[in-house]
C-alpha cells in the first residue's frame, strides 16, 4: 500500500514544477490569504493524518499472522488512557482549526470591505474602489462599470492594487462567479445580489468562469480577467468607450437570450439603471420590480385588488410556456414606473483600519445588521430596508 | 388517428422521444436488449421463471431480499460506471478545439445519471442489502419486523431504478446535476421529461427506502435475542440502527422537496421559481438537509463492517466498543447540523458559515476516534490478510486522506477557492469509494460464505482489489491536482492543453477500476464453479465472533432452530469459548411469514404511475393509482399471512447440518 | 420480556431458548407505526418551514387577512376536534367489545371527517374562484400545499376508516382488527395535532400578521 501511494504521488511531484497551480499561487491578496488557510489547515491535519497512516501500516505489518513473535492479547479491548488520547488528539487539532476558521471566515468574508492591498500595504481610504456589477447570463458574463458608464461581455479588466467591489446577480439560473487568481467564488443568483471585495496585485491576464453548472452552454461560460496598471486600465476604458454600441433595456433583452461561446463585446454607453432593473427582474416594461414587490409585501400585500394585477406572460427566454396542469403563465404588473430610488442593499461590513494579518488578536467582533429570519439561511440579504 | 386522440393515449410520448438519432444510445440499447433477450430466453429455456417468482421475487425472507438488493446494486454499478467511463473519455478528448465525442445534451445527462445512479441505486442498495441480510442474523432474529413491507420496499427501489434506466431509451434523463437545483430544474429551463424521470425515479425508490428504514429500526429495537442489551449489540447492528434512524429522519425531507418541485413543474406553483416570491435557495437548503445525512446513511454501515472485519481478522475483541458506539451516535446527531457547508458560497454571512464549518469539523473528532479504535484493534492482534481485511486496510489509508480534504473544504475561505472544483470531486469520491464502496466489498467478501455456503475465490478477488485500489488513486489524485489548478466540475470542453495529461491519467485510472469490476464479476463466476472446493461446512469460516456465524451457511429459512441467548457482545465467540454444544433434540415447529406477490405488484403499479406522470399519460397514472389503492386495500383483507414450518422439517434440516459438521471434523 | 438468562443451578450458562421466541404477531406494530408517524411529522415540519419562509411573499397579491374566513375555519376545526373525540368513544366501546357501538362511533367520526374535508374544499374553491390560486404567489403555493397535504391525509384516513369498518363488520373485533383500529386512532389524533398547528400558525397568526 505505502509503495503504491508513493507511486501515485510520483508524477504529482514531477508535475508540480511545470503546471499552473493558480489556487496555490494566485495574483490577488484575498486569494493569497485563502491559499494560506488551505496550506495551514492541511499542515495542521497532517499532524494527525500522517501518524495514523504510519501506524496503520506499522500495525498491519507487525501484527500479521505469520509474525508469531509479536504479542497477542485477544481480550485486550479497553484502555482509559488510550481512549483519552484518541479523543483528545483530534479534539485539539479541531480546536485550533476551529479558531482559525472562525477568524478566517470573518476576515475573508466576501461581503467585507478590504482593509489592505497586500501584506505590506493598507488600503488608501481616500481613493474610491472600482465598482463592477456582474450579471451571469445564459451563457456569458456581463460586466457593468457604473462609474465609467461602460459595459463588456466576457471581458473584465481592473487596475492593479485598487480594491474592486463586485455586486453580482444572474438573469435566470444560478451560476458562480470565480476568478481563481483574484479571490474565492460566490454564487450569482437571479433576483438576489451577492458581493465580493477583492484586489489584484500582479498584472497579467487570468481566467474567470462560472463554477456552478448552469445548462448546455456552461463549458463556454468563461472570460478573461485583465489586471492592468493604471495607465493600461485607463486605456482599456477609453477603448471600451470608443467601441460605440449602447446597452439599454432593449439591447439587454436581446443579449439575455441564451447563446453559447460568446465573443468579447463592449458597450460605450449604458442605461445607468440597468443593473438595478436586472437585479429586480423588471427589465421588461410593465413588470413589477422585486424591490417594489417586497416593499408592498412588507406592508401586507395589495389585498384583493392584487389578484387582478397580473398580465399574461408574452416573453419567455425559450418559448412561451406554462406547466401542463397549471394556467397560462403570467407576471405581476408594476403599479408605478420603476423610478423609486435604489434601496440600500446591505449594511456594509467594514474592515478595521488595522492591517494586521490573520491573527485576529484584539479584533472586535464584526457588527451585523440583523437579518430577517426568513432570509437567514437563504443567502439573500435583505435587498431593501424600506 | 387524430393528434388529440394520440395525445390522450400517449401524452407527450411520441416516436421522436426515442433517441434513434443518437448512435451511442442506440448501440447501448442494442447491447442491453440482446443481453436481456438472451437472459430471458435462457431463463425460459431452463424453466426457472416459476422458481424465481416463488422463491425469490415474492420472498419475504430477509436473506433473499438482502441478496436481491446486492444484485440490484451490482447491476446498477455497471450502468453508473459506464457513465463514469464516458465522462472520463470525453474529458480526456475534448482539448484544443475538439468537442470530444459527446454533445452537451448527452454529456449533461451522463454526469447527472452517474451521480443519481451511484448514490441511489448502487450505494443505497448495497448498504441496505447488507443490513437486510446481516442484521436479523446478528441479533438472533427469525426475520425482520415487517417481512412483507421488506419485500415491498425492495421492489419500490427496483421500480425507481427501472424508471431511471427507462430514461436511457425512452426520452432522456435530467440535465441538471444530481441534485437538480432550480431554477435550472424548473419547467422554464428544463421543459422535457428528464427532470420528471429524476423526480419520479427518486420518489418511488424513496418510499421503499423510508419503509425499509422503519422496518429495520423496529427489527433492531424489538427483535433482539434475549440477553442482547443495547450495549451488547454488535457494532454493525449499532451503525445500522443509526443509519436507519437517519433514513427515517431525512428521506421525508427529500420526499417533500421533490414533491414541491413537481408541483412547480406540473401545476405552476411558485416554491422555487424566481418570480412571484419563490425562493430557489429554499430548495438548496432543503435538499441538503436530506443530502448531508444521506452521506452518513451510506458510510455508517461501512464503518460497522470495518469494525466487524477488523475484530474478526485480528482475532481480537474490538478495542473501545463503548467509545465506538458513542462516536456513531454523535456522528448521527451532528450530521443534521452541517448541511450548509455544501453552499458556503451562497453568501450566508461569516457567522453562519463559520458555525456550519466548525460543526463539520467536529464530526471529524468521533470519526478520528473510530479510526484509532480500528488501529488499536489491530494492535496486539493476529492479523489474517484475507480479502475483507485487505479492503479494510485500504480503507483506513484512503479514508484519512478523504477525511482530511473534507475538513479542509469545511473551512469556508478554503471552500471559496475549492468549491465545485475537481478537488471537491476528488474529495467525495475519496470518501465514498474509499469508505462506502471498499466497505461494501469488504462486507461482500466477509458475508458471502454465509449467504451462499462457499467462500469467494481469493485470486480474482486480490486481482480486483489491486485494480480497484491503483485505479482509484490514478483516477482521483489527478483530480485533486486539477482542482488546485482551478478546474471546475461538469465542464465538457477545455481550452488549456496543459491540463490534458491529467485527464488522461485519470482516464487510465478509471479503466483500471473497470478491470477491477470485471475481475470481481470473474471472481463470482470462478467461485461459483469452484464452489465445492471453496465450500464452508462449518458455518463459521473466518473463526468469527458474532451470532450470524452460529448458524449454518447458508442459514436455513428460520435462521436459528432455537433462539440464542446472549451473554457478551461477541456472542458467538463467547459461546465457542465457553463450550456451547449445538442442540440436537427438542425441535419445535417454527412460525414464519408466508411469501406474497403483493409487494411486486404494488411496486409495479407505482412504477407505471410514475411513467404515466412523466409522460403526461393521465389515464395510465390514474388507472395505476386506483389499482395501487385497490391492491393495497385488498391485501389488508388477507389475515392469513404466516405459516408454521413443521417440526419434522426443522429436524430434517438440522440433521443434515449435523451430518455436514461431522463430516468436516 | 422476562426470560431467565442467568446460569442454571448447575452453573452452566444457557445459550439458547428451548421454547419458541416469545414475540407474538404485531409485536413491533405500534413501534413501527409510531416511527412512521414521526416521519410523517417531518413531512409536515418541512411544509411548515416552507410556509414560514415563503408565507410572507404575497407577490403584491392578497395576504392572509384578505383571504381567510376565521369563523369558517373555526367550524372546520371543531369538526376535526369532534371527530377525534368520537374516535376516542369508538376505542372505548371497542375495549368493551361492543361491535355495534364501535361501528356507530366510527361512522360518526367518518361523517365529521367528511364535513371537515367538505368545508376545506369549499374554502379552497372559494379562494380559487376569487383568483387566489396556488399559482398567484409563493405564500398561496405554500398555503395550499400545507393545508392540502393535511386534507389529503384526512382523506386517506377516511378511506382507511371505511376499510376498517368493513373489516370489523366481516371479521369482528379480532386481535388484528383491534391493532389496526389502534393504529388508525393514532393517525387520526396525529392529524388533529397537526391541524392545531395549521390553525395556529397559518390561520390565526396569518390574520394577525
Amino acid at each position: 500500500m505505502s509503495r503504491l501511494k508513493i507511486l501515485a504521488l510520483l508524477p504529482l511531484a514531477v508535475a508540480l514544477s511545470g503546471c499552473n497551480y493558480i489556487v496555490l499561487a494566485p495574483a490577488g491578496d484575498i486569494a493569497a490569504q485563502q491559499r494560506d488557510l488551505v496550506v495551514i489547515s492541511t499542515v495542521l491535519m497532517l499532524l494527525i493524518v500522517v501518524p495514523v497512516m504510519a501506524l496503520t501500516v506499522l500495525f498491519a505489518w507487525r501484527y500479521r499472522q505469520t509474525n508469531t513473535t509479536a504479542r497477542y492479547e485477544p481480550d485486550w479491548d479497553h484502555s482509559t488512557k488510550l481512549e483519552l488520547v484518541i479523543w483528545s488528539a483530534p479534539l485539539l487539532i479541531i480546536v485550533c482549526l476551529g479558531a482559525l476558521t472562525w477568524m478566517g471566515t470573518h476576515l475573508l468574508d466576501p461581503y467585507r470591505t478590504l482593509g489592505r492591498i497586500n501584506a505590506e500595504r493598507a488600503v488608501d481610504q481616500s481613493k474610491s474602489p472600482l465598482e463592477v456589477d456582474v450579471v451571469a447570463l445564459d451563457w456569458k458574463w456581463l460586466f457593468i462599470y457604473p462609474d465609467y458608464g461602460i459595459a463588456t461581455v466576457n471581458e473584465l479588466a481592473a487596475p492593479v492594487n485598487r480594491p474592486i467591489n463586485f455586486r453580482i446577480t444572474a438573469s435566470s439560473v444560478m451560476n458562480s462567479f470565480y476568478i481563481p487568481a483574484l479571490a474565492g467564488q460566490i454564487y450569482a443568483m437571479p433576483g438576489m445580489e451577492t458581493k465580493l471585495h477583492a484586489v489584484v496585485n500582479h498584472s497579467g491576464t487570468y481566467k474567470g468562469f462560472s463554477a456552478n453548472y448552469s445548462g448546455a452552454g456552461f463549458s463556454g461560460m468563461h472570460f478573461a480577467f485583465h489586471a492592468l496598471d493604471d495607465k493600461g486600465f485607463d486605456g482599456w476604458i477609453a477603448g471600451a468607450k470608443s467601441a460605440g454600441g449602447s446597452l439599454g433595456r432593449a439591447e439587454y433583452l436581446q443579449l439575455e437570450k441564451p447563446s453559447q461561446n460568446e465573443p468579447v463585446r463592449r458597450y460605450g454607453t449604458i442605461d445607468s439603471d440597468l443593473y438595478r432593473l436586472i437585479l429586480n427582474m423588471c427589465v421588461e416594461t410593465g413588470k413589477m420590480c422585486q424591490s417594489e414587490m417586497m416593499a408592498i409585501d412588507a406592508k401586507g400585500g395589495l389585498g384583493h385588488e392584487g389578484l387582478n394585477n397580473t398580465l399574461p406572460l408574452a416573453y419567455d427566454k425559450y418559448a412561451r410556456r406554462g406547466t401542463t396542469l397549471g394556467p397560462e403563465p403570467t407576471f405581476v404588473a408594476g403599479t408605478c414606473t420603476p423610478e423609486a430610488p435604489q434601496g440600500q442593499t446591505t449594511a456594509a461590513i467594514k474592515a478595521p483600519l488595522d492591517t494586521a494579518p490573520l491573527l485576529g488578536a484584539g479584533l472586535k467582533r464584526p457588527t451585523f445588521a440583523p437579518l430577517k429570519s426568513s432570509s437567514f439561511f437563504l443567502g439573500q440579504r435583505p435587498k431593501s430596508d424600506s | 388517428m387524430s393528434p388529440d386522440l394520440l395525445k390522450l393515449i400517449f401524452g407527450r410520448l411520441t416516436i421522436e422521444s426515442l433517441p434513434l438519432h443518437e448512435p451511442i444510445v442506440v448501440g447501448t440499447f442494442a447491447v442491453v436488449a440482446t443481453g436481456g433477450l438472451v437472459m430471458f430466453a435462457g431463463l425460459t429455456y431452463f424453466r426457472v421463471w416459476g422458481y424465481l417468482w416463488r422463491e425469490w421475487f415474492t420472498s419475504v425472507d430477509h436473506k433473499r431480499i438482502g441478496i436481491m438488493y446486492m444484485i440490484l446494486g451490482i447491476v446498477m454499478l455497471l450502468r453508473g460506471f459506464a457513465d463514469a467511463l464516458m465522462m472520463r473519455l470525453q474529458q480526456a478528448l475534448a482539448f484544443g478545439g475538439s468537442e470530444g465525442y459527446l454533445n452537451a445534451h448527452h454529456y449533461d445527462q451522463v454526469f447527472t445519471a452517474h451521480g443519481v445512479i451511484m448514490i441511489f441505486f448502487v450505494a443505497m442498495p448495497l448498504v441496505t442489502g447488507l443490513m437486510n441480510f446481516v442484521v436479523p442474523l446478528q441479533i438472533g432474529a427469525r426475520d425482520v419486523s415487517f417481512p412483507f413491507l421488506n419485500n415491498f420496499s425492495f421492489w419500490m427501489t427496483v421500480g425507481g431504478a427501472v424508471l431511471v434506466m427507462a430514461s436511457l431509451f425512452i426520452g432522456e434523463f435530467a440535465r441538471t446535476g444530481w441534485l437538480a437545483y432550480p431554477p435550472l430544474s424548473n419547467i422554464g429551463y428544463s421543459p422535457d421529461v428528464g427532470v420528471d424521470y429524476y423526480i419520479w425515479g427518486l420518489q418511488v425508490a424513496g418510499v421503499g427506502t423510508t419503509l425499509s428504514g422503519i422496518n429495520l429500526i423496529c427489527t433492531i429495537v424489538k427483535l433482539r435475542a434475549p440477553g442482547m442489551t443495547m450495549m451488547r449489540m454488535p457494532v454493525f447492528t449499532w451503525t445500522s440502527l443509526c443509519t436507519n434512524v437517519l433514513i427515517v429522519a431525512s428521506f421525508p425531507v427529500l420526499t417533500v422537496v421533490l414533491a414541491l418541485l413537481s408541483l412547480d413543474r406540473y401545476v405552476g406553483t411558485n416554491f422555487f421559481t424566481n418570480d412571484f416570491g419563490g425562493s430557489p435557495m429554499m430548495y438548496v437548503n432543503l435538499i441538503w438537509i436530506w443530502g448531508h445525512p444521506e452521506v452518513y446513511i451510506l458510510v455508517l454501515p461501512a464503518f460497522g463492517i470495518f469494525s466487524e472485519v477488523t475484530s474478526t481478522f485480528s482475532g481480537k475483541r474490538l478495542f473501545g466498543y463503548t467509545s465506538m458506539v458513542y462516536a456513531t451516535v454523535v456522528i448521527t446527531i451532528l450530521s443534521y447540523l452541517v448541511w450548509l457547508h455544501h453552499f458556503f458560497t451562497m453568501g450566508s454571512g461569516a457567522s453562519v458559515n463559520s458555525f456550519f464549518g466548525i460543526t463539520t469539523m467536529i464530526i471529524s473528532i468521533p470519526t478520528g476516534a473510530k479510526m484509532f479504535n480500528w488501529l488499536f484493534t489491530m494492535y496486539r492482534g493476529r492479523i489474517r490478510f484475507e480479502l475483507p481485511m485487505m479492503w479494510t486496510i485500504a480503507f483506513m489509508l484512503t479514508f484519512v486522506l478523504g477525511g482530511m480534504t473534507g475538513v479542509l473544504l469545511a473551512v469556508p475561505p478554503a471552500d471559496f477557492v475549492l468549491h465545485n472544483s475537481l478537488f471537491l470531486i476528488a474529495h467525495f469520491h475519496n470518501v465514498i469509494i474509499g469508505g462506502v464502496v471498499f466497505g461494501a466489498f469488504a462486507g461482500i467478501g466477509y458475508w458471502f460464505p454465509k449467504a451462499f455456503g462457499f467462500k469467494l475465490d481469493p485470486f480474482w478477488g486480490k486481482l480486483s482489489f489491486w485494480f480497484w485500489v491503483t485505479g482509484f488513486y490514478l483516477a482521483f489524485m489527478p483530480l485533486y491536482v486539477l482542482g488546485l489548478m482551478g478546474v471546475t466540475r461538469r465542464l465538457r470542453v477545455f481550452d488549456d492543453p496543459g491540463l490534458q495529461i491529467w485527464f488522461i491519467v485519470a482516464g487510465i485510472g478509471a479503466f483500471l477500476v473497470f478491470l477491477g469490476i470485471l475481475s470481481m464479476l470473474m471472481q463470482f463466476a470462478v467461485s461459483f464453479l469452484k464452489r465445492e472446493q471453496l465450500k464452508d461446512v462449518t458455518g463459521d469460516p473466518w473463526d468469527a465472533r458474532t451470532l450470524e456465524w452460529a448458524t449454518s451457511s447458508p442459514p436455513p429459512a428460520y435462521n436459528f432452530a432455537f433462539t440464542p441467548v446472549v451473554h457478551d457482545n461477541d456472542a458467538w465467540w463467547d459461546m465457542k469459548k465457553r463450550g456451547y454444544v449445538r442442540p440436537l433434540l427438542g425441535f419445535k415447529p417454527i412460525h414464519m411469514p408466508s411469501n406474497t406477490s403483493t409487494g411486486i405488484i404494488l411496486a409495479g403499479f407505482a412504477t407505471a404511475m410514475g411513467f404515466g406522470l412523466i409522460w403526461y399519460i393521465w389515464w395510465l397514472a390514474a388507472a395505476s393509482f386506483i389499482a395501487l389503492l385497490a391492491v393495497g386495500i385488498g391485501h389488508t383483507f388477507n389475515y392469513q399471512r404466516d405459516f408454521d414450518i413443521p417440526a419434522d422439517e426443522v429436524i430434517r434440516t438440522e440433521d443434515a447440518r449435523t451430518k455436514l459438521l461431522a463430516g468436516a471434523k | 420480556m422476562t426470560i431467565a438468562v442467568n446460569p442454571t443451578q448447575s452453573g452452566e450458562p444457557i445459550f439458547y431458548l428451548a421454547d419458541e421466541h416469545p414475540h407474538p404477531e404485531g409485536w413491533s406494530t405500534s413501534l413501527g407505526f409510531w416511527i412512521y408517524l414521526m416521519s410523517d411529522c417531518l413531512i409536515f415540519a418541512i411544509l411548515f418551514a416552507t410556509f414560514g419562509v415563503l408565507g410572507g411573499n404575497y407577490s403584491a397579491g392578497p395576504a392572509p387577512k384578505d383571504l381567510f374566513d376565521l369563523s369558517l375555519v373555526a367550524v372546520n376545526t371543531s369538526m376535526l376536534l369532534l371527530s377525534s373525540i368520537t374516535y376516542g368513544f369508538a376505542m372505548l366501546t371497542m375495549a368493551q367489545n361492543r361491535i355495534g357501538a364501535t361501528q356507530m362511533w366510527l361512522a360518526i367520526t367518518g361523517l365529521f371527517g367528511l364535513a371537515f374535508i367538505g368545508i376545506e374544499l369549499t374554502e379552497f374553491a372559494h379562494m380559487i374562484h376569487e383568483g387566489a390560486t396556488p399559482q398567484r404567489s409563493a405564500f398561496l403555493s405554500a398555503f395550499f400545499t400545507l393545508v392540502g397535504t393535511h386534507g389529503l391525509h384526512v382523506s386517506c384516513g377516511l378511506i382507511w376508516l371505511v376499510t376498517l369498518m368493513v373489516q370489523v363488520w366481516k371479521f369482528g373485533l379480532i386481535e388484528a382488527n383491534r391493532r389496526r383500529l389502534m393504529c388508525l386512532s393514532m393517525f387520526w389524533h396525529f392529524l388533529d395535532v397537526v391541524w392545531i398547528g395549521v390553525f395556529t400558525f397559518v390561520y390565526l397568526l396569518g390574520v394577525l400578521r
